[in-house]
C-alpha cells in the first residue's frame, strides 16, 4: 500500500485495496484456527514455527538461568554445609524407606505371581528443565527444554519429586509445552489411597487447588486423604501421589459434594520436572544417557 | 521520506522486544495485568510508517505470538490484523487528532483486541475468567503513552519525520 495523504481517487482505491487485503488475511487466520482446532494436520507447521520463535524463548529464559547459575556459584560456604547436612539427612531417610520398599516389592511380586497377574511396570525418566517463559496467565502451562529430539511425545506424563505435575500437550523439535494438572481444562483420574475410591480431579486455574466434583455426599472421603493417580485414562502411570484433600463440603440439597484438594507437587516452585516413559509402551527414543535413570 | 539505517533497526528491535516482554516471566499476582506489548508497539509503528508496517507484519507477529503462548494458531494473528486494519483505515484522520483523542482510540482498539482473543477462546471452548481479561487494556494504555514518549523521541533522533 502506498503512502497516505494522496488526492481523493488514490485514497479511495487505497482503502479498497486495504479492505480486500484485510478480508483475505482474516479469512486465512480463521481457516487456520478452524483447522488447528478441529484437526491435527498443523503439527508440522507448529513445529517449524516453534523453531522460528525458539531464540525468543532462549533470550527470555537467559536472565533467569544466568541469575540461577550465578547464585549457585556465589552461595556461601555455611549455606552449602547446611544444605549438605540437610541432604544427608534426607538421603538417610530415603534409604531407610527404600529398604522397606525392597522387601515390600519382593513380597508384592510373590503375591502377584500367586494371583497370576503381571508385575507392575518399570518407568524410565528424563529430567527436563522448565523454561522461564510465561504463557497465557489464564492457563497453567509452561515450556520445557526437551522436545522431539529427546523422544518426548504428546500425552506424556510429568512428575516431580513429590508427585504428578502435568502432561505434555505439544512438542516442538527442541521444546515441549506442558499443561499442569491445575489447568482449568485438565482432568486426571485419581484414586483415594485409603480405600481405593475412584474419581476425577479437575483443575481450577489456581495453581494450588484441584476440584473433585463427582463425589456424592455419601462418598467415603475425608480431609487429609491422599489421592494417587489411578492409571485409568492411560496417560499417567499408576500410583503416583497427586493431592491431599483439603476441604469436604457436603451439600445436602445437591447430589454431589464439594471437595477441594491441594496438589502435592510444588507446581509453582519447580524448576525441574521428570518426563516419564512407560517402558512397556516405549517408542524409540534418543536421549542423553547421563540424564536417564531408572525409577523403581 | 527516505528511511535511514537507524530507522530500520529500531522498529525491528522494538517489535522483537515486545515479543520477548510478552513471554517474560512476571510474579503471579501481576500476571493478569501484563500489558499487551505487541499490539501497542505494532500500532505505534503502523501509525508512524503505515506503508511499511501493515497487516502482513501484524499477521506475522500474531503467528509468532500464537506459537509462543501456545494459543490457537491464528488467534492473535486475527486480533492484531483487525486492530491494525482499523488503524490503517482511519490513519489519515488519526494522524491529525489531538493526543487525548488518540489515546482514547487506542484504548478502544486494545479493548477490541482483547475482545477478539476472548471471543475465540470462548468459541474454541477454552475456559477463561471474564473479569481478568480487561485489566491488560488499562496497563497497555499506560505502556502506549510510554511508547509514545520513548519511541517518538527515537524516531526524531533518527531524523526521519514522515
Amino acid at each position: 500500500m502506498s503512502a497516505p495523504g494522496k488526492t481523493g481517487g488514490g485514497t479511495e482505491r487505497n482503502e479498497v485495496a486495504l479492505g480486500i487485503g484485510f478480508v483475505v488475511l482474516a479469512f486465512a487466520c480463521i481457516a487456520l484456527m478452524v483447522v488447528d482446532h478441529r484437526e491435527s494436520h498443523l503439527e508440522r507447521v507448529r513445529q517449524v514455527l516453534s523453531v522460528a520463535v525458539h531464540p525468543i524463548r532462549v533470550l527470555v529464559d537467559l536472565p533467569v538461568a544466568a541469575w540461577e547459575s550465578a547464585s549457585h556459584s556465589l552461595t556461601a560456604r555455611r549455606e552449602l554445609l547446611e544444605e549438605n547436612e540437610r541432604l544427608r539427612r534426607e538421603q538417610l531417610n530415603a534409604n531407610f524407606q527404600l529398604q522397606r520398599l525392597a522387601t515390600l516389592e519382593t513380597e508384592n511380586a510373590r503375591l502377584r505371581e500367586l494371583l497370576d497377574s503381571p508385575a507392575a511396570l518399570d518407568h524410565r525418566v528424563l529430567v527436563a528443565e522448565i523454561l522461564a517463559v510465561d504463557l497465557d496467565p489464564y492457563r497453567q502451562r509452561f515450556n520445557l527444554n526437551r522436545g522431539l529430539a529427546n523422544g518426548v511425545f504428546v500425552g506424556q506424563a510429568l512428575l516431580d519429586a513429590n508427585g504428578v505435575v502435568g502432561q505434555i500437550v505439544e512438542v516442538g523439535p527442541f521444546t515441549a509445552e506442558a499443561m499442569a494438572i491445575t489447568d482449568a481444562d485438565h482432568a486426571l483420574p485419581v484414586r483415594v489411597n485409603r480405600n481405593g475410591l475412584r474419581t476425577v480431579a479437575i483443575g481450577t486455574g489456581d495453581n494450588n487447588r484441584l476440584r473433585l466434583p463427582y463425589l456424592t455426599n455419601s462418598a467415603d472421603i475425608e480431609v487429609g486423604d491422599l489421592l494417587v493417580s489411578s492409571g485409568l485414562g492411560g496417560v499417567f502411570p499408576l500410583g503416583y501421589p497427586v493431592a491431599h484433600v483439603l476441604e469436604v463440603r457436603l451439600r445436602p440439597g445437591q447430589s454431589f459434594a464439594d471437595v477441594i484438594a491441594e496438589p502435592v507437587s510444588a507446581l509453582d516452585r519447580d524448576r525441574e520436572v521428570l518426563l516419564v516413559w512407560d517402558t512397556a509402551t516405549e517408542t524409540s527414543a534418543v536421549e542423553d544417557p547421563s540424564l536417564v535413570s531408572e525409577l523403581q | 521520506m527516505t528511511l535511514g539505517m537507524g530507522n530500520r533497526i529500531m522498529p525491528a528491535l522494538s517489535l522483537l522486544a515486545a515479543l520477548m516482554l510478552a513471554a517474560a516471566p512476571v510474579p503471579g499476582w501481576s500476571a493478569s495485568f501484563r500489558p499487551e506489548w505487541v499490539p501497542v508497539v505494532l500500532l505505534f509503528w503502523s501509525l508512524v510508517a503505515p506503508d511499511r508496517f501493515g497487516m502482513l507484519t501484524a499477521a506475522g507477529m500474531g503467528l509468532a505470538l500464537d506459537v509462543l503462548t501456545g494459543a490457537l494458531l491464528g488467534q492473535h494473528a486475527l486480533a492484531l490484523l483487525l486492530v491494525v486494519y482499523l488503524c490503517q483505515r482511519f490513519q489519515p484522520r488519526i494522524r491529525v487528532i489531538p493526543l487525548a483523542q488518540l489515546t482514547l482510540m487506542i484504548v478502544a482498539l486494545l479493548a477490541l483486541y482483547e475482545f477478539v482473543l476472548f471471543w475465540v477462546d470462548g468459541l474454541a471452548g477454552r475456559t477463561v475468567p471474564f473479569v481478568d481479561r480487561w485489566a491488560p487494556v488499562l496497563s497497555s494504555t499506560a505502556v502506549w503513552l510510554l511508547a509514545l514518549a520513548v519511541l517518538d523521541r527515537w524516531r526524531r533522533v533518527a531524523h526521519a519525520r514522515i
